[in-house]
C-alpha cells in the first residue's frame, strides 16, 4: 500500500467534454496523504477540488495520471472493485447530507454497516457508538426531515464513520450550515481524525473550514498552487 | 439478503405512494380472480344444468338426427334397439320422440319441437311427472320461457299440428298442466314435452325414439347400428368452447386492470429513479453496485405485487368466499346469454387460478419494474449525486 500514503496521484489529469472543445478540471495533479491527515483542497469554484475527491473516492475515473488509493489504482478498477473500495476504506461526507429520506437517523448510519454485511448486533453497536461521537443518539429514530441542517449534517458525518474507514472525503460539508453548526461539525470531525486517525480530505472555500485544517492545499484552474502545512500552534487557543 | 430489506424498507418507507399502487393492483388481483372464478363456476354451473336436465350420462342419436337441421327430423326416429330396451325398463335409460309441429296460442301460429319423453323417467331432471295424466286430454308440459313467448299457462288449452310417420298432418288439443322453470333454454324455448305414448300414437311411430338419454351410471354403452352414440364430451363440447371464449371476453377487463396497475408501477419506478437520483449517488458513494441498485429498484417494484397480494387476501378472500356461498344474482337478461346459467351464479375458484394469478401478476410487475431501471445501468455516480441524469 505504497507504505504510508493512503492517497497517491501522480500527473492526474480530468478533461471535460465542453460543446467543441475540452475543458481541464485537473491538470498535472501531484498529491499524497498520509494517515491521520486533516487536510483540505481549497479554492475557488471551478477549481478542480470537487473532481479531485471525486477521483480519489474512485466515482469518477481520471483522463491521464494515475491515482492510487489504499493500493488499489482507481483507473483500472472495475465498477464492482471501485464500489467494494469505497464500501471498505472510504467515507463520504456530502454538502447536502444525502440522506436517504425514508430511513431513520439509525437506518441511515447503519445503511454502510449492511453493505459490510455485520450482524445485527454488532451493527446496533456500532451505529449507537457513531451516533454517541455525533452526540445524536437520543435522535436514533428521527427521519432525516425531523432534524436540522446540523444535526442532518452530523448524522451525515455518523454514516461516514460508523464503518471506521482509511479515509473520509468532505466536499463543502460546512456550505449548508451556519457558523455554530459549522464549528460543532468541524470539532466533531476533528475529534474523529484524532481519536480514529482516519485521513480527512475536504473540499472546501469555506474559511470556518479552513481554519481548522492542519494541511491546505490550493487548487486554482485544476493545478496546485500551494501546498503548505499548518502548524498546530496556529490553529490552537484561537476563537475559530 | 440485504437488497430485499432494503426494498421492503424503501417501499414502506415511500408510504401513500406505495399503498396506492398496491391497493390498485390489488384490485386487479381480486377481479381476475373473481372474473376467472365467475366464468369458470358459470361453466360449471351450466355443464351441470345440461348434464341434469338434458345430457343425462349421453345420448344414442338416430343416425339421422341432426339438432341444427329440422329438414332432417321427419325422418330422424326408429324403432328402439331390443339392446335398449333392457336398459330402459331398468331405468337406465330413457327414450324421447321428437317430431316439428305448430301450435295455435291465441290465433297466431308458432313453430315447435313437439317432444314426447316417458312420464315416469328419472334419468334427467325434467319434471315429466306432471303430464302423467289419466284420460283423453292430452297433458302438455313447457317452460317458464315457452309460456311467456306464447302467453300460455297452466290449464290454457293450444291446438298442435303435426305430420305422422306417413305424412299426413293431423291436430289436436292439448291442456298445459305444468310450467317449469328451468335454466336449461334448450329444453324449454319452443318445446312442448307431451307423453312418450301418445306421441307415438299420435305421430304413428310405435316404440319408435328419436334419441334415447342413457342414465350418468351406465358404464360402456354398447355400440348399436343406426344409432350413434354421443358422450358427454361431444354434447358439450359446444358449451365449453362458448364458455372458453365469454372467458377469454372477460380477460379484456382485467387486461385493462392490470395494464392501468402496472402503468402506476412503471411510472412510480420512472419517477422514483428521477426523484432519487442523488440517493442512488449516494448508494453508489457507499459501495453498492450498479448491478445492486437495479436489483433493488427492481424488487422495490416487484414488491408491490407482495403487498398487494397480502393486501388482497385480506379483503379479497371474505369478499370471494362470500361470493362462493352466497353467489351471484344473474338479471333475467342473461336467458338470452347463450348457455343455462341459474337465478345466481357460484363462482368456482382453484389453487390454479389463484397461484397463477399471483404468478402472473409478480412476472408482470418485475417485468414493469425493471424496465425503467435501465437507466440505472448508464448513471455515472457523480452526475447522480449532482442530481442529474447521464
Amino acid at each position: 500500500m505504497e507504505n504510508t500514503y493512503l492517497i497517491k496521484t501522480k500527473d492526474l489529469v480530468k478533461t471535460y467534454r465542453m460543446g467543441g472543445g475540452y475543458l481541464i478540471a485537473l491538470n498535472q495533479v501531484n498529491l499524497e496523504f498520509k494517515e491521520g491527515e486533516f487536510a483540505g483542497l481549497v479554492g475557488p469554484s471551478g477549481s478542480g477540488k470537487t473532481t479531485f475527491l471525486n477521483i480519489v473516492g474512485s466515482l469518477d475515473s481520471p483522463s491521464e495520471g494515475s491515482a492510487v488509493v489504499m493500493g488499489r489504482e482507481v483507473e483500472s478498477l472495475s465498477h464492482k472493485e471501485a464500489a467494494e473500495l469505497r464500501n471498505r476504506y472510504i467515507g463520504f461526507i456530502f454538502q447536502t447530507f444525502n440522506l436517504l429520506p425514508v430511513y431513520t437517523v439509525f437506518e441511515n448510519v447503519e445503511f454502510p454497516l449492511l453493505l459490510l454485511g455485520l450482524n445485527a448486533a454488532e451493527r446496533k453497536k456500532k451505529v449507537m457508538n457513531a451516533l454517541e461521537w455525533v452526540q445524536l443518539a437520543d435522535r436514533a429514530k428521527s427521519r432525516p426531515a425531523q432534524l436540522s441542517g446540523g444535526e442532518c449534517q452530523r448524522v451525515a458525518i455518523a454514516r461516514a464513520v460508523v464503518k471506521v474507514p482509511s479515509i473520509i472525503l468532505a466536499d463543502e460539508p460546512t456550505a449548508n450550515l451556519d457558523a455554530e453548526n459549522s464549528h460543532n461539525i468541524l470539532r466533531t470531525m476533528e475529534r474523529l481524525n484524532q481519536e480514529l486517525r482516519t485521513t480527512f480530505v475536504f473540499a472546501t472555500h469555506d474559511e470556518k473550514v479552513i481554519r481548522y485544517l492542519r494541511r491546505k492545499i490550493t487548487l486554482v484552474d485544476g493545478k496546485v498552487a500551494k501546498d503548505e502545512i499548518i502548524e498546530q500552534q496556529d490553529i490552537k487557543g484561537d476563537n475559530r | 439478503m440485504i437488497i430485499p430489506k432494503l426494498a421492503l424498507r424503501n417501499l414502506l418507507g415511500a408510504g401513500l405512494r406505495t399503498w396506492l399502487n398496491v391497493l390498485v393492483l390489488s384490485f386487479s388481483f381480486v377481479a381476475i380472480i373473481w372474473t376467472q372464478g365467475l366464468y369458470k363456476g358459470m361453466g360449471d354451473q351450466a355443464i351441470h344444468s345440461m348434464i341434469d336436465i338434458e345430457y343425462g350420462g349421453g345420448q344414442y342419436w338416430h343416425e339421422k338426427y341432426d339438432p341444427y337441421d329440422p329438414l332432417a327430423l321427419q325422418d330422424a326416429h326408429g324403432k328402439v334397439p331390443a339392446s335398449l330396451k333392457k336398459m330402459i325398463g331398468n331405468g337406465q335409460a330413457t327414450p324421447v320422440l321428437i317430431t316439428q309441429g305448430v301450435i295455435y296460442p291465441s290465433g297466431r301460429f308458432q313453430s315447435v319441437l313437439l317432444k314426447g319423453i316417458d312420464p315416469s323417467q328419472t334419468i334427467i331432471s325434467l319434471p315429466s311427472g306432471f303430464i302423467d295424466v289419466e284420460g283423453e286430454e292430452l297433458p302438455a308440459l313447457i317452460g317458464s320461457r315457452m309460456a311467456k313467448s306464447t302467453g300460455l299457462k297452466i290449464g290454457d288449452m293450444v291446438t298442435i299440428r303435426w305430420r305422422d310417420a306417413y305424412g299426413t298432418f293431423d291436430a289436436r288439443d292439448a291442456m298445459i298442466v305444468h310450467v317449469m322453470s328451468t335454466t336449461v333454454q334448450s329444453v324449454d324455448e319452443g318445446q312442448i314435452w307431451i307423453p312418450l305414448k301418445k306421441m307415438q300414437e299420435l305421430t304413428r311411430m310405435e316404440d319408435e325414439a328419436t334419441l334415447i338419454i342413457v342414465s350418468k351410471d351406465a358404464v360402456n354403452p354398447p355400440d348399436i347400428q343406426g344409432w350413434e352414440f354421443k358422450s358427454l364430451d361431444v354434447l358439450l363440447k359446444n358449451i365449453r368452447e362458448l364458455v372458453e371464449v365469454k372467458t377469454a371476453g372477460s380477460s379484456i377487463i382485467y387486461v385493462i386492470l392490470l395494464l392501468l396497475a402496472m402503468l402506476g408501477i412503471f411510472d412510480t419506478q420512472v419517477l422514483s429513479i428521477f426523484r432519487r437520483r442523488k440517493e442512488i449517488g449516494t448508494l453508489m458513494a457507499m459501495g453498492l453496485t450498479r448491478a445492486k441498485i437495479i436489483g433493488l429498484f427492481t424488487l422495490e417494484g416487484a414488491m408491490h405485487s407482495v403487498l398487494a397480494a397480502i393486501v388482497a387476501a385480506v379483503y379479497g378472500i371474505p369478499l370471494l368466499i362470500y361470493f362462493a356461498k352466497k353467489g351471484w344474482a344473474m338479471p333475467q337478461a342473461v336467458d338470452s346469454y347463450g348457455f343455462a346459467i341459474g337465478e345466481k351464479l357460484f363462482p368456482t375458484y382453484s389453487a390454479g387460478l389463484v397461484i397463477g394469478t399471483t404468478l402472473l401478476v409478480l412476472i408482470v410487475t418485475t417485468i414493469v419494474s425493471f424496465l425503467p431501471t435501465r437507466k440505472i445501468a448508464k448513471l455515472k455516480p457523480t452526475d447522480a449525486l449532482r442530481g442529474k441524469l447521464s
